[in-house]
């Protein structure tokens, strides 16, 4: 998503805030039902976050998606630190859509823009903090003594030689006032922040009962697979549904606002349905749309002005009066998002009710478009958030894109459906990373300093047309800018300008891992790359000076540079590139150490450096780097989507391609020991990988690749 | 009907032959820890074993394994003893899991085939498994402990 005051803005204007909802829990399995009774039966809740059994079983519920970032670890850990909880106790959760689990400080239920652990720093360990105060004063009036003399202890509360576990006091905590203002711990007592610590997932995910949104099933559940427009844009001129009809196992066909859906008894009757259904489409305008047009379009956008995104100075000016000038064009493709598991959504209505299990991060978006759909009040709806099989921010549609689809499915066919989409529904279905152009000149003064920037960015507005079109100010949405326009390289100028121009297409777009910064990490620190190689100085060195006041830029780019072995030399036929990004609230630095395998670049070693602030779970840290990297490789060597006559070109894995095992480069991961505030993490690892890709094959070959994914010329 | 023996239990299915197994699987004998990723063995979350060997389930129609022995994850063990599954859950390997049954499933019939994998077999049998999340670098360390957890 996007830079926290703008969102907050949005937030505050935005007024989709659901009202307050019933609190209620879902037992999507039978594996789950003993711990989802226990659940049910707890003694003690003394917030909406977290509930204690009479057994001593705590369970913690998540006002956030797992979906591979680790927050089903990281968020329980806040509370048990300030709960002194015996944390083989602790189960987890996803929380149901309610007001309760809104976002801190939001009117909005969402797990997005590598938030979650920082915005919950406060309320979950107050949560814990709270439930400790009742416990403790609940053992104090038992022994007999001050809540003073108490102290707690791995899920015990211990007063002198009397000492009771949580579980025994649960009855009499859940009579007591909860109170306010609750102190929390020095960070010095901290006994389970910034210790690494194991997935609490894990077990789940290993047997095969973790339940993805894919994995809902009960009586009467049908499953759907939807005909869409194969042009964005096309509309449904007729269609012929007899054969779809004759397949064994196909209840029904409807037409549907995005198309037309083959229910059936299960998913390959739907499927083998939908592969009989003739549709004749209305193809519109993007039929005539060509990946080299609109690029082209974009380029000629770049050359003019548009509205400015930051500034300062005399741009012009100083760049004609410069010493040296440096123009680049640099250009970057639509991508898919493609998690592991297709898009799903299974939604049951009743009268007064609609139920929906998905894989979602926008449980308030979704509940109000549900409710539009039905007719039914936000309240009604009950969201189930599922395991998400990968989001990336595919799961995050403002539109709430797969879900409307699957209410208005069920709602067409009177009965309770699971709408799935195929791969190659995934992979054309849009809602992709825009293309982007950006056109960059900058100034040199006779020393070789930087003197005068003038940037230029062209792509598709994510906000635009989209519910959070309000948070676009003066022509500037922010996440398409973001990266660039704040960059300390060019804000530290005194004449730079910025401008962004939005070009409006059919092509429906969304934030994807890093959103803005997946691409202007790559433009900045190639162009950065550029100018030291141009100025003859080591691109460490020159990053250094440049960044001489920014001391966390600065901080991780030693790091890595130190762990990397940068500046002796790498082995014969290997080279390395480094690059540098803030993101998120958080800093890394990447080096890439390559050679060439074949005439294709291979990647030996990739060696990170992230200065998070506050390093919660030190091992979710590490890994969180780890995917963010081989996200980042993905796109730097593969990711791309392409028209031909408005049609995408990609449809599954075999041409939409992704990092294998094969490619995997050893990932070295060092975190910068800090008493900042924490900053985020799932998204923080993936902007600087393609730049410091691009700059290591520079290093190697003399070749500047200006363009993703990167091409290694003969 | 289809004869077939899942997890060593032995089942009639009324599905037509050409259907996927992955389906008979999922929807049939509502076994969901196999995935459906990509319906053209390109990402490997719907594999299980034939008989042992690794087979990608999206795309082996029920009439060609009519009468055989299947195992899913769930068949693996009954509670996660696996030496695969120990190392896995040792090295903090998943991340969102949904690629991981097809891992697993994997690993375990790598190390049936080759007891002690190099890095270059671990490439060759792994490499059909697709991990969106980039679990890799903890795959390739958990196949190597669960040889030593298998020799121990």
């Amino acid at each position: 998503m996007t830079t926290d005051a703008s969102r907050r803005q949005f937030l505050k204007t935005s007024g989709l805030a659901a009202g307050s909802l019933v609190v209620s829990f879902f037992i999507p399995a039978a594996n789950r039902l003993a711990r989802a009774e226990a659940a049910a039966t707890a003694a003690f809740a003394p917030n909406a976050f977290l509930r204690i059994a009479a057994d001593g079983g705590i369970r913690i519920l998540l006002a956030h998606s797992e979906m591979g970032q680790g927050i089903w670890t990281a968020l329980p850990m806040l509370i048990a630190e300030e709960l002194d909880a015996d944390w083989s106790r602790i189960s987890v959760e996803h929380a149901p859509a309610a007001a309760d689990y809104h976002a801190v400080g939001m009117p909005m239920q969402f797990t997005g823009g590598s938030m979650s652990t920082w915005t919950e720093f406060e309320r979950y360990r107050k949560a814990g903090a709270t439930a400790r105060a009742l416990l403790v004063q609940a053992a104090a009036q038992k022994f007999g003594v001050k809540p003073a003399a108490c102290r707690t202890e791995n899920g015990r509360v211990i007063a002198g030689d009397k000492s009771a576990a949580y579980g025994e006091l649960v009855d009499a905590a859940a009579k007591l006032k909860p109170p306010k203002d609750v102190p929390l711990k020095d960070a010095k007592l901290w006994k389970l922040i910034g210790q690494p610590t194991k997935r609490l997932d894990t077990r789940e995910k290993i047997d095969g009962s973790a339940k993805f949104g894919m994995d809902v099933q009960f009586d009467g559940l049908l499953t759907a697979v939807v005909a869409r427009a194969p042009v964005f844009g096309a509309t449904v001129k007729s269609f012929d549904d007899s054969a779809a009809r004759q397949v064994a196992g196909v209840r029904d066909v409807k037409q549907v606002p995005s198309g037309v859906a083959v229910i059936a008894d299960h998913f390959w009757a739907a499927k083998l349905g939908r592969d009989a259904l003739r549709v004749e489409w209305d193809l519109g305008a993007f039929a005539g749309r060509n990946s080299d047009d609109i690029a082209a379009e974009f380029r000629k956008l770049a050359t003019g002005e548009g509205p400015v995104a930051s500034k300062a100075g005399d741009a012009a000016t100083a760049l004609a009066a410069a010493a040296k000038k440096i123009e680049a064009d640099y250009s970057l493709p639509y991508l898919a998002h493609a998690p592991m598991e297709p898009l799903n959504c299974s939604v049951k209505i009743e009268a007064d009710s609609c139920e929906i299990w998905t894989g979602t991060q926008f449980q308030t978006l979704d509940q109000a478009s549900a409710a539009r759909v039905t007719g039914l009040k936000p309240e009604q709806v009950k969201i189930h958030t599922m395991f998400l099989g990968g989001g990336f921010g595919r799961r995050a549609t403002p539109t709430s894109d797969f879900v409307v689809e699957a209410v208005e499915v069920a709602k067409a066919a009177g009965k309770p459906v699971k709408t799935v989409w195929t791969r190659e529904d995934d992979i054309r279905g849009g809602y992709y990373r825009p293309a982007f152009v950006h056109n960059a000149i900058i100034g040199l003064d006779a020393q070789g300093r930087l003197a005068a920037w003038q940037h230029r960015i062209v792509g598709q507005s994510i906000l635009g047309g989209s519910p959070f079109q309000m948070m676009i100010k003066d022509g500037i949405d922010t996440t398409s800018v973001e990266g660039v326009a704040d960059s300390p390289y060019i804000k530290d100028l005194p004449h730079h300008r910025v401008d962004l121009h939005s070009p409006a297409l059919p092509v429906p777009v969304l934030w994807l891992r890093s959103v803005g910064h997946s691409h202007t990490g790559f433009v900045m620190e190639s162009l950065i790359d550029e100018l030291a190689h141009a100025t003859g100085k080591d691109p460490l060195e020159f990053r250094r000076g440049l960044l001489a006041e920014h001391k966390r830029h600065l901080g991780v780019l030693n790091l890595a540079a130190e762990k990397s072995g940068w500046g002796t030399p790498p082995a014969q036929g290997r080279a390395r590139g480094i690059a540098v990004h803030e993101s998120f609230g958080s800093y890394a630095a990447q080096v890439a150490e390559i050679s060439l395998q074949n005439g294709a670049i291979r990647v030996h070693k990739v060696t990170c450096a992230i200065d998070c602030g506050i390093a919660v779970n030190p091992a979710g840290i590490a890994a969180q780097m780890e995917s963010g990297v081989v996200f980042g490789l993905s796109a730097a060597l593969f990711g791309q989507i392409n028209f031909k006559d408005g049609r995408v070109q990609e449809s599954n894995y075999h041409d939409y391609r992704v990092l294998r095992m094969n490619q995997m480069p050893q990932i070295e991961v060092h975190i910068v020991p800090s008493t900042d505030k924490p900053g985020g993490i799932g998204e923080v690892g993936v902007p600087p990988v393609a730049a410091a890709l691009g700059n290591a094959l520079f290093a190697l070959t003399g070749q500047r690749q200006r363009q993703l994914p990167l091409r290694v010329t003969a | 009907m289809v004869s077939l023996t899942i997890n060593g239990k032995t089942q009639q299915f009324d599905v037509p032959d050409d259907m996927p197994l992955l389906w008979l699987i999922r929807d049939f004998a509502h076994l969901t820890g196999t995935k459906f990723g990509c319906g053209m063995a390109q990402c490997g979350a719907c594999t299980v074993h034939l008989d042992g060997s690794p087979l990608r389930a999206c795309v082996t129609p029920v009439s060609a394994v009519a009468g055989k022995s299947i195992t899913t994850i769930e068949g693996l063990s009954a509670d996660a003893s696996h030496p695969v599954q120990q190392a896995w859950a040792e090295l903090d390997v998943v991340q969102c899991g949904y690629c991981q049954s097809g891992q697993i499933m994997s690993a375990v019939a790598l190390l049936k085939a080759k007891p002690d994998p190099s890095d270059a077999d671990i490439d060759a049998a792994m490499s059909g498994n697709i991990c969106r999340c980039g679990t890799y670098q903890r795959v390739r360390a958990a196949v190597h402990r669960a040889a030593e957890l298998s020799k121990a």
